[in-house]
C-alpha cells in the first residue's frame, strides 16, 4: 500500500496443514479457546503477511469468536499489521534513552534516504518505516529493529549502510 | 565487584542456553531440592524470610504475595511470569531470558510448586522474537529431561510452562492488563480489588511475578535466605540488575548488590559521563518515576533509600542525562510515550495524557505561555489517583517533578529564550 490508500484485503485465506496443526496445539494450551487469539493471530500474520479483514474473519471462525471481537483486539495491538509491509520493516526507537544518543538524526536520515515518512512503505515495496517505543535495548541505544532483529549501537552512517545491505540482499 | 549470580553467564565460558552445559554448572539442582525436600508452605516461608521484594517495579514482598493465594477453592491456580518489560529505560529481563533462560524456568517451577500451580505462562513482549525462541527451546529441553510435564523429577507433581507472546502494548505489563491480554482481549486493566491472587486469569487465583523476581527465587533455594539477606539492606536485599542508559560511556545492565550507590553505578560500572560532559539529571527507576537533579544523586539504589529521596527504584532503569539535555524536549518524549500507551478506559488518563503532550509540544516549539505551564501542572495533578491503573500517575509524576526541578528551563522556553542546554532541538513530529 502507498500513502493514504486503503489496502486491498486478501481474497480468501486458509491455514496450511502445518499451520492448522500448530493452531490445534496452541488451543490445547489454554483452558479457554479465546485465550488462543493472540497466538493464532501471530500464526496468521506469519502465513498471510498481514491481518486483513479477510484474515480477521478467518481467525474469528477458527476460534468461534465474533468478527468484531477479533477486529477490536487486532486494532489494540501495534504489532498486528493492518496494512501489508515492505520486505524490510524498519522500526526506529525514538524513546528517551535512544533520543539522548541521537535517534532523531537517525530517523531523519532514514526518511530522507528512503523518501518516505513514518507509517509509509516505499513504492517498490522494499521498505516500510515506523518509529517504535522503547524496545528494552537501551544499553545498545540507538536501536533500530529490522524485521525481528535488533540492530544496536547505531549512528547515522551505520544506519544508512544497514539500509544499503538490506536493499542489496546482503542481510536478510 | 561481587560474584555475579543473575548474570553468571558473563563469568562462564558455558553457553547456558544449552541445557547440557547448564546442567554441567549444577543447573536444576535447586529445583530438584525444592520439589523433593520442601513442602509448598515451607518454600513460601523461605521466600518470606529472604525478604525478596518484587523486581517488576512496585517492590511488593514476594513471599507475602504468594501467601495470599486462597487454598481449597477447588479452582486451578495460575502463575504468570511478567516478561513484558516495556518501561522506557528498562532492559534487564531480556538479558536473563536471552542468555540464561533456565534459571528463570527453575524459578517458575519452584514458585509454581509453592503456590500449587500446574500451568504457568510466560507473557513475553511481542518485540522480543529472539527471547521467545530461546524460551520455547529451553522449555522443550526441560520437558525432555522430565523437569516439566507429568511427574516432574519423579514426583507426583505435574507442572508445565507455556510462552505467550504479546503484540505491542505497554499496558500489558500492568498485571491485570496482562491477564486480560492473555485471555484474548484488549489489555484493559481491571479495577482492584479483587486482586489477581484471588480472582485472576480465567477467574482463578493467579500470581504475577517479574522475570528477575523469579530468577532470584532459584538462587534463594540454592544458597539460602540468610545468604540473600546478607546482600544489601535487610528490608529489601539481594543481587540486583541495574539498567544504565543515556549519556554514560558504557551503557548496559550491571549486577550489583541492592543498595549500591547510584554514583557508583554511573561512574564505576557504566564508566562515567561522556568526555567533556557533566551530569545534569538522573531518572533512577524507569521513565515514570520522579527525576533527580545532579546534586540529589548521592543516594543508595534500594527501594527505601530512593523513596526517601523522593523518587522510586521502580524497574531500576537509570536514565542518565548530561548538560546537553533539554529538559523540555526530554519530558515531551516521555509524555508522548504515556499518551501513546494509555489504554483509553479512564477519562483522566486518556484525555490527560493527550493534554500533557499537546502542551509540551507547544512549549517545546517555542509558542508556549506562562499559563500553559500552570495548566500542565494542574492537569498532571488532576490525573493522579483517579484512575483504574497507575499509568495515569506514571505519566503525571515525571511532569510534576520536571516542572518543580527544572522550572527555570521551562520558564526560559515560554519566554522565547534560547534553550539553555546545548541540546539537539531538531525533529518536531
Ligand atoms: C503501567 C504499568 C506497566 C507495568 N509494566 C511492567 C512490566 O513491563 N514488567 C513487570 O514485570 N512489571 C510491570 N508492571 C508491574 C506489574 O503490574 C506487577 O506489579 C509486577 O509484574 C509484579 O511482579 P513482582 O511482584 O515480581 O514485581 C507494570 C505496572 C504498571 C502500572
Ligand atoms: S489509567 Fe490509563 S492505562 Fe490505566 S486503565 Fe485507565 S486509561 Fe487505561
Amino acid at each position: 500500500m502507498h500513502n493514504g490508500e486503503q489496502p486491498t484485503p486478501h481474497e480468501s485465506v486458509a491455514f496450511s496443514e502445518a499451520a492448522l496443526a500448530e493452531f490445534n496445539d496452541i488451543v490445547s494450551r489454554y483452558p479457554e479457546r479465546r485465550a488462543a487469539l493472540l497466538p493464532t493471530l501471530w500464526v496468521a500474520q506469519r502465513e498471510f503477511g498481514w491481518i486483513s479483514t479477510t484474515v480477521q474473519a478467518y481467525v474469528a471462525e477458527l476460534l468461534k469468536l465474533p468478527i468484531a471481537w477479533v477486529e477490536g483486539v487486532v486494532s489494540f495491538y501495534t504489532m498486528f499489521y493492518r496494512r501489508p509491509m515492505g520486505t524490510h520493516h524498519l522500526q526506529v526507537c525514538t524513546n528517551l534513552s535512544c533520543q539522548l544518543r541521537g535517534s532523531d538524526e537517525i530517523l531523519d536520515a532514514v526518511e530522507r534516504k528512503l523518501g518516505i515518512r513514518c507509517g509509509e512503505t516505499t513504492k517498490d515495496n522494499k521498505f516500510s518505516l515506523d518509529r517504535v517505543e522503547c524496545l528494552a535495548a537501551c544499553g545498545g541505544a540507538p536501536v533500530v529493529q529490522a524485521g525481528d532483529d535488533y540492530i544496536e549501537n547505531l549512528d547515522v552512517t551505520k544506519t544508512l549502510e544497514l539500509i544499503d545491505r538490506l536493499a542489496t540482499g546482503k542481510e536478510s | 565487584m561481587n560474584e555475579k549470580v543473575l548474570l553468571h553467564f558473563q563469568d562462564t565460558s558455558a553457553d547456558l542456553t544449552d541445557i547440557e552445559q547448564y546442567l554441567g554448572e549444577g543447573g536444576y539442582e535447586a529445583t530438584r531440592k525444592a520439589l523433593t525436600e520442601y513442602e509448598p508452605d515451607g518454600l513460601v516461608n523461605l521466600v518470606k524470610e529472604s525478604n525478596l521484594r518484587g523486581r517488576g517495579g512496585a517492590g511488593f514482598p514476594t513471599g507475602l504475595k504468594w501467601s495470599f493465594v486462597p487454598k481449597d477453592t477447588g479452582k486451578p491456580v495460575y502463575l504468570l511470569c511478567n516478561a513484558d518489560e516495556s518501561e522506557p529505560g528498562t532492559f534487564k529481563d531480556r538479558e536473563i531470558i536471552e542468555h540464561d533462560p533456565h534459571q528463570l524456568l527453575e524459578g517458575i517451577i519452584i514458585a509454581a510448586y509453592a503456590i500449587r500451580c500446574e500451568i504457568a505462562y510466560i507473557y513475553i513482549r511481542g518485540e522480543m522474537a529472539l527471547g521467545y525462541k530461546v524460551l520455547v527451546k529451553a522449555i522443550a529441553d526441560a520437558r525432555n529431561k522430565g523437569f516439566l510435564g507429568k511427574n516432574v523429577f519423579g514426583t507426583q507433581l505435574s507442572i508445565d510452562i507455556h510462552v505467550h507472546r504479546g503484540a505491542g502494548a505497554y499496558i500489558c505489563g500492568e498485571e491485570t492488563g496482562l491477564i486480560e491480554s492473555l485471555e484474548g482481549k484488549r489489555a484493559y486493566p481491571r479495577i482492584k480489588p479483587p486482586f489477581p491472587a484471588v480472582y485472576g486469569v480465567f477467574g482463578c487465583p493467579t500470581i504475577v511475578n517479574n522475570v528477575e523476581t523469579l530468577a532470584c527465587v532459584k538462587h534463594i533455594i540454592e544458597r539460602g535466605s540468610d545468604w540473600f539477606k546478607s546482600i544489601g539492606p535487610e528490608g529489601g536485599p539481594g543481587p540486583k540488575l541495574y539498567c544504565v542508559s543515556g549519556h554514560v560511556r558504557k551503557p548496559g545492565v550491571y549486577e550489583a548488590p541492592m543498595g549500591t550507590p547510584l554514583r557508583d553505578l554511573i561512574d564505576r560500572y557504566a564508566g562515567g559521563m561522556l568526555p567533556g560532559r557533566t551530569l545534569k539529571a538522573v531518572i533512577p527507576g524507569g521513565s515514570s518515576v520522579p527525576i533527580l537533579r545532579a546534586e540529589e544523586t548521592a543516594i543508595n539504589m534500594d527501594f527505601d533509600s530512593v523513596a526517601k529521596a523522593g523518587s522510586m527504584l521502580g524497574s531500576a532503569g537509570i536514565i542518565v542525562m548530561d548538560n546537553t539535555t533539554c529538559m523540555v524536549r526530554a519530558l515531551r518524549t516521555i509524555t508522548h510515550f504515556y499518551h501513546h500507551e494509555s489504554c483509553g478506559q479512564c477519562t483522566p488518563c486518556r484525555e490527560g495524557t493527550g493534554w500533557l503532550e499537546k502542551l509540551l509540544i507547544r512549549i517545546d516549539s517555542g509558542v508556549g505561555t506562562d499559563e500553559d505551564l500552570k495548566v500542565l501542572d494542574s492537569v498532571a495533578q488532576g490525573m493522579m489517583g483517579t484512575t483504574i491503573c497507575v499509568l495515569a500517575d506514571a505519566a503525571a509524576m515525571p511532569v510534576r517533578s520536571f516542572l518543580a526541578k527544572f522550572a527555570d528551563e521551562f520558564e526560559a522556553h515560554v519566554r522565547g529564550e534560547d534553550c539553555r542546554a546545548d541540546a539537539v532541538h531538531r525533529r518536531v513530529a
